[in-house]
């Protein structure tokens, strides 16, 4: 076995070092990412490993970082960006959604953009405005985007990696508040294609979906509800484009209930769309109406709010009762 | 009107060679020209001045959504376009019709696209490194830059063999400077010292809005407070544009880092057909560029140095003939298969379009006759 303990930070890190390591047109892009290893430290010692020319500190521009990648992606290179926070990416918001998502279609498939943005996202970290954002659903709704978030180490270390390998451009969002707790992650084999759900825990009255930050409290709140006596199956999303409806659909025959759990405000988001899909392919075994628990359709609070607007254990079970009161 | 005196001048608005500093320095690059090359830049400013105009008819007549003139700015291209090196990669806006034309673009590509029917969809690999057209303003100088980043980074450049050595040459306009990726993509040029020349075609208006609205300096000094070396040129002297440009693309592959040009030159048509240029435009100013024109002083150099009647004679019979081409292959252009609109979103498989793509083909196969 090659299982080692570590924090997603970590893990990333190591995934990254692999990819830059395996294929020399891999580059890393983005601000503060060379000595200081980015304001949260995951390219911590790369640009001292693979140079200056592999890890690029560059200047504080985010349509400027995600434009030159592009052009680095037509060039033959597979860029990776970093992009400090969530609420910064806007300022590159159209060169992803303008250009790098529509370049494969424009050229009629004569040219690839492999190219992967890395997005710290979501709240429990108590910062400012703009750092503590769930911006996903934008790129979800982007035709040409690939859009992925882990949830574990393990899931981080792996899906980094394929991420770069993808000739599509990939949204990677990392959970910050994922960042440093440590996992279990198995470097033989990753065990799963990039865009694949996975059933983190079974059970069989209600079943609880989510991603990237939302899915340690599910688990947390599946725990609660089975000392209550209920049994909760929990499925990690993981790929949020495209999304992996098979097992979701099983489960859901199987429990006749769904609640989907996100910290992004509900309007129009993620947790719509799964809904809507689920009711129209599993309508027959649903017992009750598909609940979502999600950030409220505000902009994120003050940092001493946030504990209110995020959704936790008991916002989520307070959604489990009112689908099994059905 | 807007020609300043650092504004670098080979051939007069009559067609005689300039005598100056600045004209000493570049016009040993227009020495080395043989007959051959001055006689194609007639030829294609002028085929491409036709099918500009038919590019206009076609779309008055209802075969084209839209047509994007390219009138009066023939020289700042031709002259640029064919600066460049075959290994050098272009990068345009969405006007520089005659540059594609240059590097291997037929022009039917161009009318496919303002006839609805793709988003350009050349291989840029098999049509002479001339990238597709990008109708965001501004957004390809950083792809430009990032494509020279790529260069500088393969070692394809400062190698000090100026026929090997690769640079990157970018399109943009006025409008586009007040666009943030313009400056984004001089400040990673700056940064990097990428092999790259900023090609700006001032043609003075940003559809209705003027250059003057725009900015309160001249634009060539935008490059300058980059710390980018930036010449302006006359836009209208094909001479001017193509010397300048070879010595800044030559500066840039062999390592000196990024160039800047800004040649004046003027949009003497529309925008675009959606547009009516009547509404804010003096005529005077129309007058000034009129006696400026490109093509006019280009024809009495020529003729001046012996060109016969009978080349300016074949040279117009071949426009014309360029134009019924057009005319002639707009109306076979072949409508595209509805499920190529699936086809290439992605690279790699992707469930939603597999799902949507089969959809489309069993509602259509519904109808009567298996076509909606």
């Amino acid at each position: 076995m090659t299982v080692t303990s570590m924090t997603m930070t970590k893990a990333i890190n190591n995934g990254l070092r692999r990819a830059l390591a395996d294929d020399p047109k891999v580059l890393l892009m983005g601000e503060d990412i060379g000595p200081l290893g980015g304001v949260f430290r995951v390219t911590e010692g790369l640009q001292a490993e693979f140079g200056d020319k592999r890890v690029l500190d560059t200047p504080l521009a985010e349509s400027g970082i995600v434009g030159t990648a592009i052009g680095l992606a037509m060039r033959g290179y597979r860029p990776v960006c970093e992009i400090q926070f969530d609420g910064f990416i806007f300022p590159g918001f159209d060169q992803i959604t303008s250009q790098l998502a529509k370049l494969t279609a424009r050229h009629e498939g004569s040219l690839t953009m492999p190219v992967v943005i890395r997005v710290p996202y979501g709240g429990h970290i108590g910062a400012v405005e703009h750092h503590q954002e769930s911006p996903e659903a934008y790129f979800a709704h982007t035709p040409g985007l690939r859009v992925v978030t882990p949830a574990t180490p393990h899931d981080a270390y792996w899906m980094i990696q394929e991420a770069i390998q993808s000739n599509d451009p990939v949204m990677f969002f990392e959970p910050k508040s994922r960042y440093w707790p440590k996992g279990e992650v198995e470097t033989a084999a990753s065990g799963f294609p990039l865009h694949a759900s996975r059933v983190v825990r079974e059970g069989t009255e209600i079943t609880l979906l989510g991603y990237g930050p939302m899915v340690s409290v599910l688990l947390q709140a599946a725990d609660i509800a089975a000392g209550e006596g209920t049994s909760v199956e929990v499925i990690d999303l993981r790929s949020i484009s495209p999304i992996d409806y098979a097992p979701i659909i099983k489960s859901v025959q199987k429990t006749g209930r769904l609640v989907i759990a996100q910290e992004a405000p509900g309007f129009v988001s993620v947790g719509s769309e799964i809904a809507a899909t689920v009711t129209e392919r599993a309508f027959y075994s649903l017992e009750a109406p598909v609940l979502r628990v999600a950030g409220f359709d505000t902009p994120f609070p003050p940092a001493k709010l946030e504990a209110v607007y995020l959704p936790d254990a008991d916002r989520v079970l307070e959604a489990v009762d009112r689908a099994l009161a059905y | 009107m807007s020609y300043t005196a650092a504004t670098v001048q080979l051939l007069s608005a009559e067609g005689t060679l300039v005598e100056s500093d600045a004209s000493a320095e570049y016009l040993p690059i227009i020495e080395r020209l043989d007959d051959q090359m001055l006689r194609e830049f007639y030829r294609q400013m002028t085929v491409i001045r036709r099918i500009d105009i038919e590019g206009g008819n076609l779309q008055r007549q209802g075969q084209l959504g839209l047509w994007i003139p390219s009138l009066g700015q023939e020289a700042a291209q031709v002259g640029s376009g064919y600066a460049a090196r075959t290994q050098d990669h272009i990068f345009p806006a969405y006007r520089e019709h005659v540059v594609g034309r240059i590097r291997g673009v037929d022009p039917i590509k161009i009318i496919a696209m303002l006839r609805g029917l793709s988003h350009g969809g050349w291989d840029p690999k098999e049509h002479g490194n001339f990238h597709l057209y990008t109708l965001v303003i501004g957004s390809q100088t950083l792809h430009a830059t990032g494509y020279a980043m790529g260069i500088q980074l393969d070692g394809n450049s400062g190698t000090g063999d100026l026929e090997s050595d690769e640079a990157v040459v970018v399109y943009f306009g006025d409008g586009s400077t007040s666009q943030g990726d313009v400056s984004e993509s001089l400040v990673f040029a700056a940064s990097y010292q990428t092999p790259q020349v900023f090609f700006l075609q001032n043609n003075h208006w940003a559809i209705s809005v003027p250059v003057s609205r725009q900015s309160r300096t001249p634009l060539y000094l935008r490059g300058e407070g980059f710390g980018i070396p930036s010449v302006q040129i006359d836009g209208n002297d094909v001479l001017a544009s193509y010397a300048v440009t070879r010595a800044g693309l030559d500066d840039a592959r062999s390592g000196k880092g990024p160039r800047f040009i800004e040649a004046l030159t003027y949009r003497m048509g529309a925008h675009t057909t959606s547009d009516d240029p009547t509404k804010y435009r003096d005529a005077g100013e129309l007058e000034f560029w009129t006696r400026n024109d490109p093509i006019s002083r280009y024809t009495a150099y020529l003729r001046a140095r012996g060109e016969s009647d009978a080349f300016f004679a074949e040279v117009d019979a071949e426009a014309e003939d360029a134009a019924a081409d057009i005319r002639k292959r707009t109306y076979e252009l072949p409508v595209p298969e509805a499920s190529s609109m699936f086809a290439n979103v992605y690279a790699e498989e992707h469930e939603l379009m597999d799902a949507q793509a089969a959809w489309l083909a069993q509602y259509e196969a519904s109808f009567e006759g298996g076509q909606a």
